[in-house]
């Protein structure tokens, strides 16, 4: 019984298969990038080589910061997305629920962002600290949104806190389908965004001003830390949207067809957004997200409240 | 260590050294960085960070108020770490050899493994570079 659940926690649903897809999507967002600009775009194991290159140089730990804090962020980070995709991944593929709930969701997609914001701040250099305190900001706009959203399943499934049970609540018809739900996903699609920190959101690591930002000072194994986690985000946030607005898997027949377009649909906009725009000022991030992207997650809410 | 260096050879991170140069040889790199060379297929990337830096691209004549500030960013990037020199300038001294201030042994400041001559050299020509770098650490 151990042994299934340490299967599931570094085999399938959970660490080596959302790596080795994260690394793959990453390939293919830089390779769409790539013909977006004309380009040929990198091999197709580029990602991968990246990640062994760095877990093979040397660690700089600087003397005059808090070693423990710095060199702890990128593991507390890690191993929080490896249980974040064990979770998802269970729901997702076997049907179980994990015995916490949404909200326990809400907080861990958090994590990143503060494990983030902890490690840049303890480098002690001030442009990673610039980029924490933007990184910060950013938590700061996207949270609203994404909390609003995360309501909206919540209520069209009758008030059912467990990720398994809104997925069933979608057995006759995805939230997609209806008005709130359509909403909700359009929300949640920016809030993935920003919380990937992918282009127009990359605020905090803004390579041409902050160079990389909160990831500076890192350097070898750690920052393969950080990369990891960044590609595992590819699957962990379009796997959550999967669940919330498209009603899961359903792995018979035709239905792995469905659940691959699912997962290409969303990370083909992804990409599309992420392509076609350019980094905007954090006082502009705040005000979309708090002017505009919130105000239409609650009206999402209200039409959710009313059954449309 | 055969494996590593082949997966190392495969992805370059490059970080731009600008030591005094005439801006010459950053505008030829920064041509060499353009959709039109496309170096990312071979896996180059720019880095912003020097800790996160494989190839050190160093223009420009070593003089005595740079020399320091380049050893230290040497000292700074993460080992295994290769230097490239790019232009005329770190290999001969150009125009300025006889100069006042100019570093007498460059080789002293840190070690310089390949150089690019041109003033300033092609982006083609430093595809060759990196490209005969890649085949070295390929064996």
């Amino acid at each position: 019984m151990i042994g299934k659940q340490i299967l599931y926690l570094l085999v399938f649903p959970g660490l080596l298969f959302t790596c080795v897809l994260g690394l793959l999507i990453g390939w293919l967002d830089r390779k769409v990038s790539a013909s977006f600009q004309f380009r040929v775009g990198p091999p197709i194991f580029q990602n991968f080589n990246d990640i062994f290159k760095l877990l093979g140089k040397e660690v700089i730990l600087i003397k005059d910061t808090n070693i423990t804090v710095f060199a702890l962020a990128p593991i507390a980070a890690f191993s929080v997305m490896v249980f974040l995709s064990m979770s998802i991944g269970l729901v997702l593929f076997y049907g179980l629920g994990f015995g916490g709930d949404i909200i326990v969701m809400m907080y861990l997609f958090m994590f990143f962002s503060v494990a983030i914001i902890i490690g840049g701040s303890a480098s002690g250099n001030v442009l990673s600290s610039l980029g924490a305190g933007r990184e910060i900001k950013l938590l700061l706009a996207d949270e609203l949104a994404f909390i609003l959203i995360c309501l909206i399943p919540i209520i069209k499934s009758g008030y059912l806190l467990g990720l398994n049970e809104i997925v069933i609540a979608q057995s006759d018809g995805a939230f997609i389908g209806s008005i709130s739900g359509f909403i909700g996903f359009l929300v949640g699609l920016l809030c993935i965004q920003a919380k990937m920190t992918l282009p127009p959101f990359h605020i905090p690591e803004a390579e041409t001003e902050l160079a990389e930002g909160p990831l500076m000072e890192y350097s070898g194994p750690l920052l393969a830390l950080w990369k990891i986690c960044q590609h595992m985000m590819w699957v962990i946030f379009p796997f959550f949207l999967i669940i919330l607005f498209f009603g899961g898997f359903n792995l018979v027949g035709i239905g792995i067809l469905w659940a691959i377009l699912k997962y290409v649909l969303i990370i083909v906009l992804m990409i599309i957004i992420k392509n076609t725009n350019p980094r905007i000022q954090i006082d502009t991030a705040l005000k979309f997200f708090w002017r505009y992207a919130s105000p239409l997650a609650l009206i999402g809410i209200i039409l959710a409240v009313l059954g449309v | 260590m055969g494996w590593y260096n082949k997966r190392l050879a495969k992805s370059l991170w490059v970080f731009h050294v600008s030591g005094s140069p005439c801006n010459n040889c950053d505008i030829e790199i920064l041509d060499l960085l353009t959709p039109k060379y496309d170096v990312e297929r071979l896996g180059i990337k720019l880095v912003g960070s020097v800790r996160q830096a494989d190839v050190l691209l160093v223009t420009g004549v070593f003089n005595n108020k740079v020399a320091p500030k380049i050893k230290k960013l040497y000292e700074q990037a993460p080992k295994p770490v290769f230097v490239v020199a790019v232009g005329t300038c770190p290999a001969s001294g150009c125009t300025f050899k006889d100069s006042y201030n100019t570093v007498e042994k460059r080789e002293d400041v840190i070690p310089i493994d390949m150089y690019i001559p041109g003033c300033p050299p092609k982006p083609e020509a430093m595809i060759e570079a990196v490209a005969k770098l890649i085949g070295v650490l390929n064996g």
